[in-house]
């Protein structure tokens, strides 16, 4: 049987579980000659460094290319990090032996974004959810009931273990992923972009599917996911990158309420609310132009090419401050950190 | 403008489209009528499978030979169903335009953009190449496209998504059109720039006063920028109103779902009120009201007849329900507040088990 969390859930102890520590991924640009020699690099992560509570929901937030996935990839090892340390229980992943690594994967496991790409259409469900049990060699005689009761945790029948993913719709698919992800029993689960292919209304199941087994498991969530609404309603705390790097961290509800990084504020202004009156009334600050290329990022803060605020309202001096000097990810009053030397909060919804 | 306002410039009348496949005949749109008046901005929002895309391309004539078309779709009182290729070129580019989801495809990659550009005013109208793109610089201003005189020589591989759509859009506006499809325009690009590109697509509607038929999935993107809204399930409209009917008096039960689900930016939901299940197959739909599965007002008269699209609160707000009235004043987490486990399992599937 599965066993439920016995101490009580509360989200705001913040005893780290997983600790990222100035996390940096670099890619390499290599030319098109035969060499293929080097010619440069991507900054995909830069100096990236967060904690996830007991029982907690980390919101990793920011649009394409911005390293999101890249960092959730890093932290799990699936990519090897470039510097950086990600500590979990006292022990640094990135520099633990293939082995030990694999003894850990029971407890950290990735749900994938798209349903369709990420379970193997040749095996029936029961032996997609089997497999992680079968590889760290947990498939005993009660094997089968784990499975079971893995499908009913995620709201599937258990008779439909023997089909084929081809036959569930995409939001069952996703629930067969996070089945699998479970079978373990890990107490971290990585979840990059869970919904983002699935309809409004699936997608809607899936994520109350995610809170019932945070609290049930007690689990904590790295939720990795372009679409601020969701983060919203899923995440305790969110991060938001940009370029590579966080350039605003705090708790879900001040982060909405009073966003004080010029960034954080134009993407919680670029989202359209389902609301009419409210849409049509809105105050919004608008970002202009598009991502800098990351193999080549803006000097000092990476924002200022877009930045609405550097634009309008700075000083020439003011200004040089944002072209030389990168901007620490600090509280400058505004009750979370944010990465902008000017940083200011504003109420925008 | 050529004509006065509250013209109609679209008028769609009972519009079907099926694909014969092996499985049987795939039913894409049953019966959907709509009216788009000059200026007016149509929001079209449904699910993947919904028959959103499939029923504008019925009217643009872009569909498959395979596609079977029926019913009536007349821009300016011109026939389009079953119009000749040649008579469809005219109408294509100059009465109504279209915009598709994905700004990569939709432009040629070994043309540069003021080409491409020139080339479909030239289509229609008797210029020479160099007035045709001076015509083409003032289009990329109007979408704000920065040094359009310097753009005209690009490719579409030098320039970044937004600045594709925006492109597409100019190319979309060329002719000053009567009606633009818009398909899922915004949908393969970042929020910030998808802000940007409908700013520019609201800007270039206006100044050339053309009627906007808006594609999405997005409840947010429908609400800022739609006058009217046609809610689609299953290929047929279920529900039809001003923005603020449909927002904040929907009767039918699968919009109040849509809007139940939601998680939104603007206030912390405790939990979302998911629908159970999934959408019918296309695939020799049963009778009655295709929502009846999923629905919790569901009655036997439910599976057996289906409803026709009746007015309800005002003449102008439709909705295709038998238990409208009893949607007065709900909360989603009313009506879809129990079930959260989609035990419906994919129709079909139960018929293969047994087939096996």
């Amino acid at each position: 049987m599965i066993e439920t969390a016995s101490e009580p859930v509360n989200r705001d102890t913040h005893d780290p579980v997983l600790s990222v520590r100035n996390l940096v991924k670099h890619f390499p640009v290599r030319g098109g000659g035969l060499l293929r020699r080097r010619v440069g690099e991507v900054h995909a992560v830069c100096d990236v460094s967060f904690d996830i509570g007991s029982h907690e929901t980390l919101g990793l937030v920011g649009e394409s290319g911005c390293g999101k996935s890249t960092t959730a990839r890093v932290l799990l090892n699936l990519l090897p990090a470039t510097s950086g340390r990600v500590v979990y229980e006292g022990k640094d992943l990135t520099r633990l032996s293939r082995k030990a690594m694999q003894e850990l994967r029971r407890e950290l496991q990735i749900v994938f974004q798209d349903p369709f790409a990420s379970l193997d259409p040749r095996l029936p469900v029961n032996e997609i959810v089997a497999e992680p049990l079968r590889i760290h060699g947990l498939y005993g005689t009660d094997g089968r009931e784990q499975v079971r009761d893995l499908l009913r945790v995620v709201g599937l029948r258990p008779e439909h273990g023997n089909r084929f993913p081809h036959e569930f719709s995409g939001g069952q698919r996703q629930r067969i992923g996070v089945a699998r992800a479970l079978a373990l029993r890990p107490k971290v689960l990585v979840l990059d972009e869970p919904v983002s292919a699935l309809d409004v209304s699936i997608q809607a199941g899936v994520l109350n599917l995610l809170d019932e087994l945070q609290e049930q498991f007690g689990l904590s969530y790295l939720f990795v996911s372009h679409d601020l609404s969701v983060v919203r309603h899923v995440a305790d705390r969110i991060a938001v990158m940009y370029l590579g790097r966080i350039v605003e961290t705090g708790r879900a509800d001040d982060l909405f309420t009073a966003p004080a990084h010029p960034y954080t504020q134009g993407l919680i202004s670029a989202i359209p609310l389902p609301d009419p009156r409210k849409e049509r009334s809105r105050q919004r600050i608008t970002i202009t132009g598009d991502v800098p290329n990351p193999a080549d990022p803006p000097s000092g803060c990476r924002f200022r090419t877009r930045c609405p605020k550097f634009a309008e309202q700075l000083t020439e001096g003011q200004r040089r401050r944002c072209i030389e000097e990168i901007p620490a990810l600090v509280d400058r009053g505004q009750g979370h950190p944010a990465a902008c030397h000017y940083a200011e909060s504003t109420a925008l919804l | 403008m050529t004509a006065a306002a509250g013209e109609t410039v679209l008028e769609v009348d009972d519009l079907r489209v099926s694909f014969p496949t092996d499985d049987g005949v795939v039913q894409a749109v049953r019966g959907v009528s709509y009216r788009l008046g000059r200026g007016e901005v149509l929001g079209v929002v449904g699910e993947s499978g919904s028959g959103k895309s499939v029923m504008s391309l019925a009217v643009i004539g872009l569909l498959p030979g395979s596609a079977r078309i029926s019913g009536s779709a007349r821009c300016c009182g011109e026939e389009l169903l079953g119009a000749s290729d040649k008579q469809l070129s005219r109408v294509r580019g100059r009465r109504i335009s279209m915009i598709f989801q994905d700004p990569m495809t939709s432009l040629n990659p070994v043309y540069s953009i003021g080409y491409q550009i020139a080339e479909a005013i030239r289509a229609h109208h008797d210029v020479g190449r160099e007035a045709a793109l001076e015509q083409a610089v003032e289009l990329l201003d109007l979408v704000r496209i920065p040094n359009p005189r310097e753009r005209l020589r690009s490719y579409p591989h030098e320039l970044s998504g937004g600045m594709r759509q925006r492109v597409v859009i100019a190319i979309a506006m060329a002719n000053r059109p009567d009606v633009i499809i818009a398909d899922e325009p915004t949908t393969a690009l970042d929020v910030t720039v998808q802000a940007q590109v409908l700013e520019a697509l609201d800007t270039a509607q206006q100044q050339i006063g053309a009627a906007m038929v808006l594609i999405t999935h997005d409840l947010g993107v429908i609400a800022g920028h739609a006058d009217r809204v046609l809610v689609m399930y299953a290929g047929k409209l279920v529900e039809a109103g001003t923005a603020d009917d449909v927002f904040y008096a929907p009767r039918m039960p699968y919009t109040l779902g849509l809007l139940g689900s939601l998680p939104r930016l603007d206030a912390k939901t405790e939990r979302l009120t998911p629908i159970g299940g999934a959408p019918p197959s296309a695939v020799n739909m049963p009778p009655g009201c295709p929502f009846t599965p999923r629905c919790p007002l569901a009655q036997q008269v439910c599976e057996r007849e289906e409803p026709a699209a009746e007015p309800t609160t005002s003449p102008d707000h439709l909705a295709a329900c038998h238990f409208s009235e009893q949607l007065e004043g709900r909360e989603p987490a009313e009506l879809f507040g129990a079930g959260w486990r989609d035990d419906v399992v994919v129709p079909g599937a139960e018929q293969r088990e047994e087939a096996r």
